[in-house]
């Protein structure tokens, strides 16, 4: 079945987050829009600082407040919209329906407390194990994730690991609960490549296993690509198009998902191609009201200075922020 | 572990001896003689048999390994014998440390000061600690809130105002104006019934006081500082992303980890608890160890100067070697080996 049809388990609308800094405002997520459907493997790709980790965050409300705020947006799981429900309501969520792994496996665990502890912590709570079953669960999850000798590895702190295990070890913790959502931010970037597919197939499994819903933030296009059901494209804090995998490959519609691809021909060059895009990454200081990848685009033209693009439907399931239209060389008109 | 506070025992041994012989060295430059207290009156060769009988006229290592072996074997047997109420060899002979001034056994006074000491410093000390943790706590978790501004003015005003400042403050204040409690402290008084005890809490109240104030000024500020720092780490979030409450993430993941330098500082500081002792001795009257250094010092009583600060040294560098051992114990990641 097609994934998009599926019925979805997680409707984001109109994201608005913000810090306040000393330098001023920082805009990381400027007004994001989309929905996971049940099962779904969802890539997420940006360059870096495009807003990808703080946007997830901002779902279960992870992100530090202050500075952080959540300016506007719903988001909407089983009913509920996670943004404004209460704390209690919250922390039924998170850790139990909605699992994270975190980018940075060296200080994402707490480092005076063993890994059976930080495992057994969720299980406990969400699961009311009690000590025994919890410990024999978290055995079973480290297993699962690979970590040889994992009775013992649950009386070891987490410096006692190598980052590949404290990556293993973190991702047990997120799964512990089964969780019907899965947000995985660069989960493989720390680790080498034999790691990462291990890691990678650890995922996928799950996910054909209990039905869960992945969302994958990462930098590299390849794992998307042989994976996500679909891909949302992130840049200066707003998604900039979104497709079927195959779709985003074979025809990207933004000039910004083009260049991720390397494939975005130069207008003095031509036919030459380009993998870097040229410029520098959009100010966040203030909030986007033009298009801002117009700077590094050289599509742009006048609109793209006035306003900016929303996300416009360019075929089926496939949506583009961009007043362009590369294929026909002419302004996208909206219908 | 065991091995470990065996080695840091051991090498502690040759580093007090070496502070010992500093200690030695300093006071002996300094001007002194055991019979300068004497009356006038006392002819010039009694004077001189005095001075023989304690060793004064010894050369100077003599009188540093005389000092060296009543202080860690004379001494020693002394409190075995007391203790076990046993005697070995010859008790009657062993020479001790002697006072200058009193002429009695410095160790003798020492242990008759010491739990005036003890009450006073140690009821400020815990004080000061169970008043710190929990306001160093709370004020980052509640940064910039009232509570945390009330206490951060409050530990800036403890901490900026030396103890013999809010002393005299607090004696004016409580004792003399409002007539609370007494203005000195009277180390005679025993608790017998609850009246006594609660003059003795009353005649506490003030030293003790004004000491845990200092105390827990600087402290709190440590521990908030310290919190602050844990509560941006990553691992916090990752316990919040597992649906803990905020009480569990504060206490079970960020306190544990505020704390290992907060113990640290606290084995540190005790030393030096000593050292605001003196003064706080010094104000209230309090007949303790701090007051002893004074009074020895004045009275150039060279060998109970020489015996106290050695004492404090040796305190410093056993508080040491526990601040070493809690570290351990709190953070996995320190290794013995
Ligand atoms: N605590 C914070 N205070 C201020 N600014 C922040 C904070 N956290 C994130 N930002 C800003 O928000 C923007 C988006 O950051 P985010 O971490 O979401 O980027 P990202 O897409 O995940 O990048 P990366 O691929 O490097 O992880 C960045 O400009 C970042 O500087
Ligand atoms: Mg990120």
């Amino acid at each position: 079945m097609n994934v998009t049809q599926r019925e979805p388990v997680l409707e984001v609308k109109e994201l608005r987050t913000q810090f306040d800094t000393q330098d001023g405002i920082v805009h990381a997520v400027n007004g994001v829009s989309f929905t996971l459907n049940k099962g779904e493997f969802l890539g997420v790709v940006g360059e870096s600082g495009s807003g990808k980790s703080v946007t997830m965050m901002s779902l279960l409300r992870l992100i530090p407040m202050p500075p952080g705020e959540i300016v506007s947006g719903t988001a909407m799981f089983n009913g509920e919209d996670l943004l404004t429900l209460g704390e209690d309501a919250l922390r039924k969520v998170r850790g139990a329906k909605i699992g994270f792994i975190f980018q940075d496996p060296m200080t994402s665990l707490n480092p005076v407390l063993t890994v059976g502890f930080q495992i057994q912590e969720s299980l406990k709570i969400h699961q009311n194990m009690d000590d025994k079953q919890s410990r024999a669960r978290a055995q079973e999850l480290l297993e699962m994730v690979g970590i040889p000798a994992a009775a013992d590895r649950l009386d070891n702190f987490p410096f006692e690991l190598s980052g590949g295990m404290r990556q293993r070890a973190m991702i047990a913790v997120a799964l512990a609960c089964n969780p019907e959502i899965l947000i995985a931010d660069e989960p493989t970037t720390a680790l080498d490549v034999t790691i990462q597919a291990q890691i990678i197939e650890i995922i996928t499994d799950l996910r054909d296993q209990l039905d869960s819903a992945v969302i994958w933030i990462t930098h590299d296009l390849g794992v998307v690509a042989g994976l996500a059901d679909r891909v949302l494209v992130m840049y200066g804090g707003q998604i900039v198009e979104e497709a079927i995998v195959n779709d985003l490959y074979a025809d990207p519609q933004h000039p910004y998902t083009k260049g991720l691809l390397g494939s975005i021909p130069r207008l003095d060059q031509k036919g030459a191609e380009l993998t870097n895009i040229k410029g520098q990454p959009p100010n966040l200081y203030s909030f986007p009201e033009s298009c801002s990848f117009a700077p590094r685009c050289p599509y742009a033209y006048e609109r793209c200075w006035n306003e900016n693009p929303p996300l416009l439907n360019v075929g089926e399931s496939h949506f583009a922020s961009c007043w362009w239209d590369i294929e026909n060389n002419r302004p996208r008109y909206v219908s | 572990m065991g091995q470990y506070i065996i080695r840091r025992t051991l090498i502690a041994i040759p580093t007090l001896v070496v502070i010992s012989f500093v200690i030695f060295i300093i006071l002996d430059l300094a001007p002194g003689d055991p019979t300068a207290s004497l009356p006038l009156t006392v002819p010039p060769e009694v004077r001189e048999r005095i001075r023989e009988t304690l060793g004064f006229n010894d050369p100077f290592l003599i009188r540093w390994f005389k000092w060296m072996s009543q202080m860690f074997i004379a001494e020693p047997l002394n409190a075995t014998e007391q203790v076990f109420n046993v005697s070995l060899g010859d008790s009657e002979e062993r020479l001790r440390i002697l006072s200058w001034s009193s002429r009695a056994p410095v160790i003798d006074t020492i242990l008759e000061r010491l739990p005036q000491t003890i009450w006073v410093l140690g009821t400020a000390f815990i004080l000061g600690v169970l008043i710190a943790i929990p306001v160093g706590v709370i004020s980052a978790y509640k940064q910039y809130s009232a509570f945390d501004n009330v206490g951060t003015f409050v530990s800036m005003a403890g901490y900026s105002m030396p103890v013999f400042f809010t002393g005299v403050l607090a004696i004016v204040i409580f004792s003399v104006w409002l007539d609370w409690f007494p203005s000195f402290y009277d180390t005679t008084h025993k608790v017998t019934d609850f009246d006594s005890f609660v003059f003795q809490l009353k005649q506490m109240a003030m030293p003790v006081g004004v000491l845990a104030l200092f105390n827990a000024a600087a402290l709190s500020r440590f521990t908030r500082s310290s919190v602050l720092d844990n509560l941006n780490e990553d691992y916090v979030r990752t316990a919040r992303s597992k649906g803990l409450r905020e009480n569990r993430v504060l206490l079970r993941h960020v306190l544990r980890n505020s704390l290992i330098p907060v113990v640290t500082l606290i084995a540190l500081q005790i030393p030096g608890i000593f050292a605001g002792a003196i003064i706080t001795e010094t104000i209230f009257r309090i007949n303790g160890l701090g007051k002893y250094l004074i009074d020895s010092i004045l009275a150039a009583d060279i060998p109970a100067v020489q015996t106290l600060t050695f004492i404090f040294a040796a305190l410093t560098v056993f508080f040491n070697l526990i601040a070493d051992v809690t570290y351990g114990l709190l953070d996995p990641r320190i290794r013995y080996d």
